[in-house]
């Protein structure tokens, strides 16, 4: 875990807090009813922040694990670089066969990092203060875009709420989304092929 | 206009425009307690989390918050306000943000009550989880303690931001159009704080003219009395009472439907289910002794259920009880580094290891050096090595950890090289002079709390007794017998020089 890492989990899971309801219960009659969503603070070690996430083991170490392959992307890619991680949410649209499922993102977030050396101590306690401020800016812009109630899809009915929730949660069910990342060098050029690592398969029911 | 709107959907997002204010009211109190908050997902629902979130209620806070709402609801020039200030321990304060919450004109005629706007209060709530841990208040509110608190006020009526100094900036945590207007969530907050730390919160005077408003008396006179951000449990030394939460009796109902979607939603109980409640403890207060939150009868648990008229898929369950003894600590009470210290932490642990010893040890100073130390008692000889720790010491000399017995003044080589160097010889009062005294102090340990700590175990028993075998007199003797049934044993061994070789091939 470092600066970067702790800075990208804030950024997820605020966006995912958003983005995440209680388990459904669907009854009898087309009704449904909805789990209860519980959060909690997460102290940064490495940056002057605390964010809020869902209460989610399942769902924090699917996220740890992500983060951590994008940390290591970018340290193999060595010194400098840029990396960008895409976190989308998608809704699934059943074809006939022999055609596969679409998947069709509804909203796409994008997170930037530029990787930078900090040599001294003194740079680090800087950078520590000033990741931290500039996470509470991202955090605002992220409310602010969640508030414009842009878009959302329709809530599902049983047999379809596979097509726009992941399910596979214990305790809580976000909307389907894929995080993908992207390193590149300090040239701009891709790191031999572009990563792409998908943490939902759509095919995974 | 609100003939648009029929008489259930109206009754309907008046409930739900009431618990979103109660439950901002306690995000933000809760927010500002100097703790951080954990609560449990619940994939079964509950009837009494509203919005789908779990969100304490601390019964004080709600009590206030009604108190201020006085059965009325925020609407266009009626804001519902929950001010926090900081107060120092000499008694001067500041008004650091203004969270208000506010109705206009514009309305939604389209949007769905039931459906719709709850989802959106719902991840309005969400919001102001995220923003109230970004505001510069926050950090202070983690820090709160010794030389200040952080008190809340709730009122209603017009918004005051006089007190926030100049330039303060504004926040806008979210809006949810209805059709009666739309909602609006915002916080105003001072930001010139970057004072506090440096100066410790001195008084100065104003400086030419320039009016420091940082440190001001209430300008309101109407204004409701300031409350620390703490929790007391209920019937503490006020001796008030608060009631349940839900006295109204309004249980969070709400079930979905999907088919189709303009149909409307039929509301029924889920089974109770309650997630275990959220642990905090205040933070030090110089008024408030804290505590901890294990109410009995907690808020958000329902008298009694109260079905809607039209609940007409209710499903009747069981309403949960709440158990207090669910209260484990989750991994967000006081583990971090800040000044928090709570009645559980020091009525916990440190159980047995004291039932064990007296605690009447006192520890050397010094790691080769000898003091004359105290008379030391134990209560107990359960403890390891326990004919070796100290006993009724009056002189050093006594001690046979110090002073190894009967060592000749002539030392063998292997016998000086098995000795520590502290202890070597007779009285190790003789080599400290060679030694530079060191203060003991091992990493991680404290040294005042636990008698047997690592430092005062390290320090008693690093002068071992010297082995028997190892003291020259018995050495010698058994050397000198040794020596002189060598010619014996040689000769034993070669009668048996066959049966050696024939050994010696089986194990080829």
């Amino acid at each position: 875990m470092n600066c970067r890492s702790e800075a990208m989990l804030a950024v997820l899971h605020t966006v995912l807090l958003h983005r995440s309801t209680g388990k459904f219960h669907y009854k009898k009659e087309g009704t449904y009813s909805i789990g209860t969503v519980g959060t909690q603070d997460v102290d940064c070690d490495f940056i002057d922040f605390t964010y809020v996430r869902v209460s989610s083991e399942e769902l924090d170490r699917a996220l740890r694990k992500v983060v951590g392959e994008f940390k290591d992307a970018l340290r193999n890619s060595g010194g400098d670089g840029l990396g960008q991680m895409s976190l989308e949410f998608y809704q699934k649209k059943k074809s006939r066969w022999p055609f596969s499922d679409e998947c069709i993102p509804w909203e796409v977030w994008t997170v930037k990092v530029h990787v930078v050396a900090l040599a001294t101590e003194q740079e680090r306690q800087i950078c520590r203060e000033k990741v931290g401020e500039k996470l509470c800016e991202k955090i605002i812009n992220i409310v602010e875009v969640m508030n414009r109630h842009e878009y959302l899809p329709k809530m599902p009915t049983q047999s379809e709420v596979d097509n726009v929730f992941d399910t596979g949660l214990r305790d809580v069910q976000p909307y389907l989304y894929k995080i993908s990342f992207q390193i590149t060098d300090a040239l701009g050029t891709s790191v031999t092929t572009t990563m792409r690592r998908l943490i939902k398969d759509t095919l995974a029911l | 206009m609100e003939t648009d709107l029929n008489s259930q959907d109206r009754k309907d997002l008046d409930k739900f425009i009431k618990f979103f204010a109660l439950k901002t009211v306690q995000v933000i109190v809760q927010a500002r307690l100097g703790e951080k908050i954990c609560t449990r997902s619940s994939s079964s629902p509950t009837g009494s989390d509203w919005f789908n979130l779990a969100i304490k209620d601390i019964p004080e806070v709600t009590h206030e918050a009604k108190k201020a709402l006085a059965g009325q609801l925020p609407a266009v020039g009626r804001s519902m306000c929950v001010e926090i200030s900081l107060k120092t321990s000499e008694g001067d304060s500041m008004e650091l943000e203004i969270w208000c919450l506010e109705m206009n004109e514009k309305c939604d005629k389209e949007i769905k009550v039931s459906y719709t706007v709850y989802n959106r209060l719902s991840l309005l709530l969400k919001s102001l989880l995220a923003i109230t841990r970004v505001t510069p208040a926050y950090r202070l509110s983690r820090k709160q303690g010794h030389e200040y608190v952080i008190l809340y006020r709730i009122y209603f009526g017009e918004v005051q931001l006089n007190g926030l100094g100049e330039g303060f900036q504004t926040v806008r945590v979210g809006t949810v159009g209805t059709p009666v207007g739309t909602i609006t969530l915002s916080c105003a907050y001072r930001i010139n704080l970057a004072f506090m730390s440096t100066r410790q919160f001195e008084r100065t005077p104003p400086i030419m003219g320039i009016i420091i408003d940082h440190f001001v008396d209430r300008p309101y006179p109407s204004s409701s009395p300031m409350h620390p951000c703490n929790y007391r449990a209920a019937g503490e030394d006020t001796g008030v009472t608060y009631p349940s939460v839900e006295d109204s009796q309004e249980v969070c109902t709400t079930s979905f439907s999907t088919s189709p979607p303009s149909q409307p939603a039929a509301l029924g109980p889920g089974p109770a289910d309650l997630a275990y409640p959220v642990v905090f403890a205040a933070g030090l207060k110089a008024t408030h002794p804290h505590q901890l939150m294990v109410p009995g009868k907690e808020g958000g648990v329902p008298l009694a259920p109260n079905q809607p008229a039209h609940g007409a898929q209710a499903d009747q369950e069981r309403l949960a009880t709440y158990t207090p003894s669910d209260g484990a600590r989750c991994a967000a009470t006081p583990s971090s580094s800040e000044d928090t210290e709570t009645v559980s932490n020091s009525s916990e642990g440190r159980a047995s290891p004291h039932d064990v010893l007296e605690t009447v040890f006192v520890r050397k100073v010094g790691a080769f050096v000898n003091k004359p130390i105290n008379q030391v008692t134990l209560t107990s000889l359960d403890i390891p090595f326990a004919m070796f720790a100290p006993k009724n010491l009056e002189l050093e000399d006594a001690d046979p950890m110090v002073n190894p017995p009967d060592s000749p003044e002539t030392e063998s080589p292997l016998q000086g090289s098995l000795h520590s160097d502290g202890s070597s010889g007779g009285s190790s009062g003789n080599t400290h002079d060679d030694f530079v005294m060191i203060d003991f102090k091992p990493a991680f340990s404290k040294d005042d709390i636990l008698p047997m700590d690592l430092g005062t175990f390290y320090r008693e028993f690093q002068n071992p007794p010297q082995l028997s075998s190892l003291s020259i007199d018995i050495g010698a003797q058994s050397m000198a017998e040794d020596l002189d049934s060598l010619p014996e044993k040689l000769a034993v061994h070669e009668k048996n020089v066959r049966e050696f070789d024939a050994f010696v091939e089986t194990l080829q």
